[in-house]
């Protein structure tokens, strides 16, 4: 693996400021659920805010990403807006799909983003697709497919990896291994492991600890380079946890996670507090960080005020966009 | 009754045009619009030196490349789920499924993907992608490689789907496919491959959603699609000589569906029969057939009646398989039994 980035403290504050933007959507969208304000559920992203970032940071802004059913941080981390996404979580018609996605399908093409999905695995033909297109229109960018675990168990990814192996396809496989799918432990699910099944088909394989900003930045800027390069696909194996449960309707969830198991994630291993950690090792005052997290809330409950207060689409719309 | 004076339109017969096989139509339209558009390519199994197991894209990847006819594995979801993503982010891909059994083995990407996505991203994405395969059964080919599952992609908002019945339709209806700016499927009839027709040479299109009149007629109509488009026109000519004129109505797309010559054909003639190559129960011809009492009502002498294939897995041997697919001959007789000549 290749040293971290050369960047100094303003741009891990950075890093840290989309980390920590993350945290606070997904507090607020928690809000909105428990104050009955949002329609549907959300799967919240908390504790998983270093895989979307670090992956984030290492790519271009017209690098395409795919997302999951827990995509608010990817979105985000490719540069989407709080105000659309909040209008988009509450049905509006201000929100990135005209409130037609919703929290499960934001598409933002503007910052690459091709679209949530909420077929777990179904977007792996999509990006590994978006590869091709890539190779062939000599573009030069690259494709990050994000999914979880639970995704390991869809055929569609091992089809469409061996074709990007084949192939040599700009497309790197981001697995936010956070153990469990929905409400089953990923030992009961899945056989062998994760790297020597990408080796199977001849993919380039990663692993890191996804709860270390500065690793997965690191592991994905060397993938990313190998892409460009036209060294094909590869998987990065992230570890990584789930503060929340699955949706923010999933609250009594001892019977498959203890609480103690939780409460160490939080302690140890929020990816928030080990890189607030780092840059107070490295001199950055904590007034600094906290001046950050003062103006972030704050853009953010002014996202989900303009949201609130924004107008639904015509119900005329419900026709439109059937075809293009 | 009036006697029986039927017009066979252009498609079916025109005089000094070229002929081509059906085969070759669907061939030439996807090297022409290659030839147009450097955006377009094909990936499917067998589809490069193979020219698919048909030979009907045989010549393509001496003129394009094996860049632009792409030879996939033998994963249907994975290609269907490439041409999704390479759609989305520009390219104009073709995606071969060599049967339409394995229509089974696309439908998330289809379904759940294709059809979604424009209107999920609230009009932002596109998908302009075409998914061609196959569809048939009297191939002796047994119950997996001979269903015709049009039917299910007609039901999903948000797709398009073209079953073209002659050469001519095939070329048009492909290229409208090809530029069209959503996901369309074409289904074509394996036992058309060869059919001869009449092929202009110049460039033209068949709009998706226009059905066509194939023959006209006064005393019945017959809307027939794809396969069957040759058994409604074999059951008119028997008509005919019993002093029934038949009206040959082709849908061409099932979606979007024209349902206006249909019913403007049923208020003409007053009786109808919807002839479809897939299973009837839950089918292309009940949806067609409820449009058509629909619009029609007032104007019917008699139920519309469907005849599709026979609801059991297609049998292999053809003492069995034979029974399962309408035929010129039962048409006649339901079309008898309408007009109250049985
Ligand atoms: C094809 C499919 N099967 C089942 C579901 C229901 N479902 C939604 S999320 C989920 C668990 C996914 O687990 P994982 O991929 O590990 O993602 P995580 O929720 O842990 O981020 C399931 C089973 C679905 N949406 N799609
Ligand atoms: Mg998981």
């Amino acid at each position: 693996m290749a040293e971290n980035p050369p960047v100094d403290t303003e741009q891990w504050l950075h890093v840290y400021e989309q980390m920590y933007k993350i945290r606070a959507f997904e507090n607020a969208t928690n809000e909105l659920y428990l104050g009955a304000k949002m329609p549907g559920l959300a799967h919240l992203y908390s504790g998983e805010e270093a895989v979307a970032v670090g992956v984030c940071e290492a790519l271009n802004r017209d690098d395409y990403i795919t997302s999951t059913h827990r995509g608010h941080g990817h979105c985000l981390a490719k540069g989407a807006a709080v105000d659309r996404m909040f209008a988009e979580l509450l049905g509006k018609e201000a929100g990135y799909c005209r409130g037609k996605g919703g929290s499960m399908h934001i598409a933002d093409q503007e910052t690459g983003n091709l679209g949530a999905n909420a077929i777990v695995g179904g977007s792996a033909g999509i990006a590994t697709g978006a590869a091709l297109s890539i190779k062939m229109r000599k573009s030069g960018q690259v494709a990050v497919c994000f999914f979880g675990d639970g995704a390991l168990g869809q055929g569609l990814f091992y089809e469409v990896a061996n074709m990007a192996a084949l192939w040599k396809l700009p497309v790197i496989y981001v697995v936010e291994h956070n153990l469990y799918g929905e409400y089953t432990h990923h030992t009961e699910t899945a056989a062998g492991d994760v790297l020597t099944r990408a080796a199977g088909f001849g993919l380039h394989a990663v692993e890191v600890d996804g709860q270390d900003v500065k690793a997965v930045m690191a592991a994905t800027a060397e993938l990313v380079a190998r892409a460009r390069r036209g060294d094909g696909p590869s998987v990065l194996l992230c570890h990584t946890y789930r503060f929340h449960g699955h949706h923010v309707g999933d609250i009594n969830r001892a019977y498959y996670r203890s609480p103690e198991e939780e409460a160490e994630w939080k302690a140890e291993r929020d990816p928030l507090s080990l890189l607030a950690d780092w840059l107070t090792e490295n001199n950055v005052e904590q007034q600094v960080i906290d001046q950050l997290e003062a103006t972030v809330t704050g853009d953010v409950q002014a996202a989900v005020d303009f949201a609130l207060n924004a107008p639904y689409p015509s119900p005329d719309e419900v026709t439109s966009h059937v075809f293009a | 009754m009036s006697s029986p004076n039927p017009t066979i339109s252009h498609s079916v017969a025109a005089p000094g045009v070229r002929q081509l096989t059906f085969g070759q139509a669907i061939n030439e339209a996807i090297a022409e619009e290659m030839r147009r558009d450097p955006l377009i390519f094909v990936v499917g199994e067998d589809v490069a030196e193979a020219g698919t197991p048909f030979k009907v894209l045989l010549g393509l990847v001496d003129e394009f490349g094996p860049e632009r006819i792409i030879d996939s594995p033998i994963s249907e979801a994975g290609i269907a789920g490439i041409g999704v993503g390479a759609a989305m982010t520009g390219m104009r891909p073709i995606v071969d499924i060599m049967f339409g059994d394995f229509t089974t083995l696309v439908m998330d990407q289809m379904v759940n993907q294709a059809a979604k996505i424009h209107y999920m991203s609230g009009g932002k994405l596109k998908v302009p992608m075409v998914l061609r395969t196959t569809m048939g059964a009297s191939r002796r080919s047994a119950a997996q490689h001979s269903q015709s599952l049009h039917a299910w992609l007609s039901h999903v908002p948000g797709l398009k789907v073209a079953i073209p019945a002659t050469p001519y339709d095939a070329k048009g209806l492909m290229k409208a496919a090809i530029r069209d700016e959503n996901p369309v499927v074409i289904y074509e009839d394996k036992l058309s491959y060869p059919i001869k027709g009449p092929v202009p040479e110049e460039d033209y299109i068949i709009p998706l959603g226009v059905a066509e009149v194939k023959r006209t007629g006064e005393d019945i109509t017959l809307v027939a699609t794809s396969s069957m488009v040759y058994v409604a026109l074999s059951a008119a000519e028997k008509l005919a000589e019993i002093g029934i004129s038949a009206e040959v109505v082709d849908p061409r797309t099932t979606a979007p569906l024209d349902a206006e010559t249909l019913i403007a054909s049923a208020k003409k003639t007053s009786r109808v029969i919807v002839i479809d190559e897939g299973y009837q129960e839950y089918g292309v011809t009940g949806e067609m057939a409820s449009v058509i009492a629909d619009g029609a009502f007032y104007w019917l002498d008699a139920p519309v009646k469907r005849m599709g294939a026979m609801h059991v897995p297609i049998p292999f041997s053809p003492a069995l398989e034979d029974r399962t697919i309408p035929t010129a001959e039962q048409v006649v007789e339901m079309a008898k039994m309408l007009c109250g000549r049985n």
